[in-house]
């Protein structure tokens, strides 16, 4: 088959966060009037790509040509005027206006210096009926839409832009069946219409239905590029594999048969339509890992079990009672004993501007007061102790949270919670972007946790930590546990194969337990 | 040596205040005709009490990230209520004090509830709240005035000269400072209406208990804003239920509190910093006066001087690579 001339083409492309490379010289053609399907794992390296490529990230070398010309995008605007529109995973909409102020938001129709409402309304409404989403009406301010609707706003506000290049991140797993179906029709026509499409995804079968060409992503780098169906399920997820196992993980204890019940049991959890049935339990001394793609309800399922979520239905079990976990702040109460580490230290962990130590004792504050009052040797005390526990470079206590390093910020993070002596502790996706120091450490840390006592529920995006640390593992797909996996059973092929929904990796799997590593 | 110095730069904004506050005083006083006497700190000390009390009760609620609009008119209704209450003899006179601070409390605490389960945004609910108290201040008194029997010995206490020529408005500001302030700085909920203001999200998800935190804050910026009405009575022996003066209380507190290093972005500053802005302002504008400047002159002057000292505080963005963190 002939590829036609690429439109777009990316050769050598590199880009670093701190001392971790996204991407690897990396290579990417995009030809117009096709779909290029790009696939990868978590970490992988897509969503950088794609930021490059609108301009929101500057790579630190390589060489971008549109049309055979050499180009710089050094800002989004940049980008979109070269005609490259992207749709991303997070939406990029402002909440409080119209959406035919979304639409138009940086190119609205001017009349006099100010801007023409009726014609601003009219192109709007057009952009909605090219994206098919004609239901939607354009002075509707988006905060008032659902997910699903503002996806299809954020399709028209960039289809208002006449691109000649739409990239589009996981712009279909907030849609409903119905909407993939008309945003898969849409892509089509605009294919026909000759605009070159590049399309992140990790539904195989979307994949399967729509593109023309695969480029599979690894460790930063580009290492396969195919014909669409060219290739067997199988193969791709073999593809995907291979991450270097640049870790080293504290050796896992026997399985221990406890006696009495878990420490924590979850049975038919459900939430709105992110957790469905989901049922888990977790012993004093365990593991318990949360597998998956990004994004299929694990973080829901923490904060449902740390009292955030309204409307749970099913039931939560500590030591064998049911209990109603209503705020964090119960959560934590020594009767649950619970503590998370969430998900965004900067916003949900740390108040930044605050030091150190206030940040470490916040969540244990009651243990150091006395009616109410702050016991301030007490505290000073215990600071000391957990800043020396888990060696945490500090200048001095009095610093500011916002002046540590990130591995440094994510071991304030634990410590506060250490101090609370928990015992249910649930991470989620704790060593996102800090160095693989502080992530042995970690490790280190969590399987201690788990042998003075304490059950543990850890969610990351990265298979070789949940491979490495987990006793067993959930996988969750769409709200539900896909499958769980125990002990040998936990490899990246099972994980990355029911990660995507596929059966055919997951049976090939269990053929072959054990991995080499 | 190093703790000195870290000492210092957790302090600095506070010692700036105190530190804008000393360079007027001296420019003052050393242009005053009477120079540096205990009639001229009294004086000055008397003003500057009014201000400084409601800049502390503004402190409280802008700690959470929040702003109190109706701290002005909080002031006047129990300046009007004190007008009534500070009467008879001792024993009346003290339970009627109680009954005045009671009052701004409850004003207060109003806001507080309004803010955490009505879930309006402090600035609308403050707003809302405050025309409510200064028309209960105006029904109160519609003309200015004071009871027949007005305790005026006990107001003179307060405004006099203690022993060594220490004026008994200052004696009385640091014993506000030290019974309410300092055990709230103190306190596990202390910290925790600091961390409402650095970040809410991560306060509620620590488990802490915001909604006590914010409902304290709110409590004691209408008593601490109560104590300064009581203050203005002891100073004019009467009520008034003037609109220009709450109003211009609530602007000047705002005022205060930045000059006095707390971020209105919340989570950081302190109620002492808020004490010296406020004094040093009240300064300002006593400066035109020793100038022989015309009073028309005095709301320009002290917005250049306002200005001027805020910016000294914003020169650390210059310093800012990452323009991301501009917004932080």
């Amino acid at each position: 088959m002939e590829i036609p001339a690429p439109l777009l083409r990316i050769e050598g492309v590199s880009k670093s966060y701190g001392g971790v490379r996204a991407l690897d010289s990396a290579d990417l053609s995009i030809a117009a009037g096709r779909v290029h399907a790009i696939l990868g794992e978590n970490g992988a390296g897509k969503s950088t790509l794609m930021k490059v490529m609108a301009g929101v990230v500057a790579p630190d070398g390589g060489r971008v040509t549109m049309a055979g010309r050499d180009v710089v995008f050094s800002t989004p605007a940049a980008a979109q005027a070269a005609g490259i529109a992207c749709i991303f995973q997070e939406l990029s909409l402002v909440p409080e206006l119209s959406v035919a102020d979304n639409i138009m938001i940086n190119r609205s129709p001017k009349r006099f210096g100010l801007i023409d409402r009726r014609r601003q309304r009219e192109r709007a409404e057009a952009a909605l009926a090219r994206a098919g989403a004609v239901d939607i009406h354009p002075r509707t301010p988006v905060k008032d839409l659902p997910l699903s609707r503002r996806q299809m706003v954020e399709i028209a506000k960039a289809l208002a832009r006449d691109p000649r290049i739409l990239i589009l991140d996981e712009a279909t797993s907030a849609l409903t069946a119905a909407d993939v179906e008309r945003v898969l029709a849409l892509l089509r026509r605009l294919r026909d219409e000759g605009l070159a499409l590049a399309y992140i995804s990790h539904r195989m079968h979307e994949i399967a239905e729509i593109s023309d060409d695969c480029t599979i992503f690894r460790n930063g780098r580009n290492v396969a590029t195919y014909p669409s169906g060219t290739k067997s399920d199988d193969e791709v997820v073999e593809l995907m594999i291979g991450r270097e196992y640049r870790h080293v993980f504290p050796p896992k204890p026997a399985p221990r048969l406890g006696d009495g019940p878990p420490r924590l049991e979850l049975r038919g959890l459900s939430w709105t339509n992110r957790l469905k049935d989901i049922s888990l339990s977790a012993a004093a001394g365990e593991i318990v890992g949360l597998g998956g793609l990004d994004g299929q309800g694990q973080r829901e399922l923490l904060l449902a079990l740390f009292g955030a979520l309204r409307g749970l239905t099913g039931e939560i079990r500590v030591e064998g009672a049911t209990v109603r976990v209503g705020s964090p702040r119960q959560a934590k109460h020594k009767r649950l004993g619970m503590a998370l580490i969430p998900e965004d230290r900067k916003t949900e962990g740390l108040m930044l501007p605050m030091s150190v130590g206030q940040n470490l004792s916040f969540a244990a504050l009651r243990t150091y007061a006395n009616l109410g009052f702050i016991d301030r040797s007490a505290e000073g005390r215990a600071i000391d102790e957990m800043i020396v526990a888990l060696s945490i470079r500090v200048a001095r206590v009095g610093s500011p949270a916002a002046s540590l390093s990130g591995g440094n910020q994510q071991k304030v993070v634990i410590g506060k919670w250490l101090m609370t002596a928990p015992r249910i502790v649930l991470l989620n996706d704790p060593t996102r972007g800090i160095d693989v120091g502080t992530k042995q450490e970690i490790y280190v840390l969590l399987r201690r946790l788990a042998d003075a006592g304490a059950a543990i529920v850890f969610y990351s995006t990265d298979y070789a930590e949940l491979i490495g640390c987990c006793d067993r593992v959930l996988v969750l797909y769409d709200g539900r546990v896909k499958r769980t996996l125990v002990g040998e059973e936990i490899t990246e092929k099972a994980l990355i194969a029911s990660a995507l929904n596929l059966d055919v990796g997951a049976a090939r799997a269990e053929r072959t337990p054990g991995r080499a590593s | 040596m190093r703790e000195w110095r870290f000492w210092l730069a957790e302090n600095r904004s506070t010692l700036a205040a105190f530190a804008i506050f000393v360079a007027m005083f001296w420019i003052y006083v050393g242009n005053h005709p009477a120079g540096f006497t205990a009639n001229v700190v009294q004086t000055a000390a008397n003003k500057g009490v009014l201000l400084a009390l409601v800049a502390m009760a503004q402190t409280m609620v802008v700690i959470t990230a929040g702003i109190d609009l109706s701290v002005g008119m909080t002031f006047v209704l129990c300046n009007c209520l004190g007008s009534y209450l500070l009467a008879g003899d001792a024993w009346h006179t003290g339970v009627g004090l109680l009954l005045v601070l009671a009052a701004g409390a409850a004003c207060g605490a109003v806001n507080g509830l309004l803010v955490i389960f009505g879930r309006l945004q402090p600035i609308v609910a403050t707003i809302a709240t405050g025309a409510i108290y200064f028309g209960l201040a105006l029904w109160m008194r519609p003309d200015p005035g004071a009871a027949d029997d007005f305790n005026s010995d006990f107001a003179d206490f307060f405004t006099s000269k203690l022993a060594g020529g220490i004026p008994a408005s200052l004696v009385s500001l640091a014993a506000v400072a030290l019974v309410v302030w300092v055990p709230f700085s103190r306190s596990a909920i202390g910290r925790t209406a600091y961390a409402v203001g650095s970040s809410e999200l991560s306060a509620y998800m620590s488990g802490a208990p915001i909604r006590a935190a914010k409902f304290l804050v709110y409590t004691l910026a209408g008593l601490l804003a109560g104590i300064g009405g009581v203050f203005l009575t002891f100073l004019t022996y009467s009520g008034e239920a003037s609109s220009a003066s709450g109003g211009t209380y609530t602007l000047y507190s705002i005022a205060a509190v930045v000059l006095g290093g707390v971020s209105l972005f919340g989570g950081s500053g302190s109620a002492i910093g808020a004490i010296f802005g406020a004094l040093a302002f009240r300064t300002i504008g006593d400066l035109l006066f020793v100038f022989d400047i015309e009073p028309l002159w005095q709301p320009l002057f002290q917005g250049v001087v306002l200005l001027a000292s805020v910016s000294i505080g914003a020169t650390r963005l210059i310093g800012v690579r990452n323009r991301l963190d501009l917004f932080g």
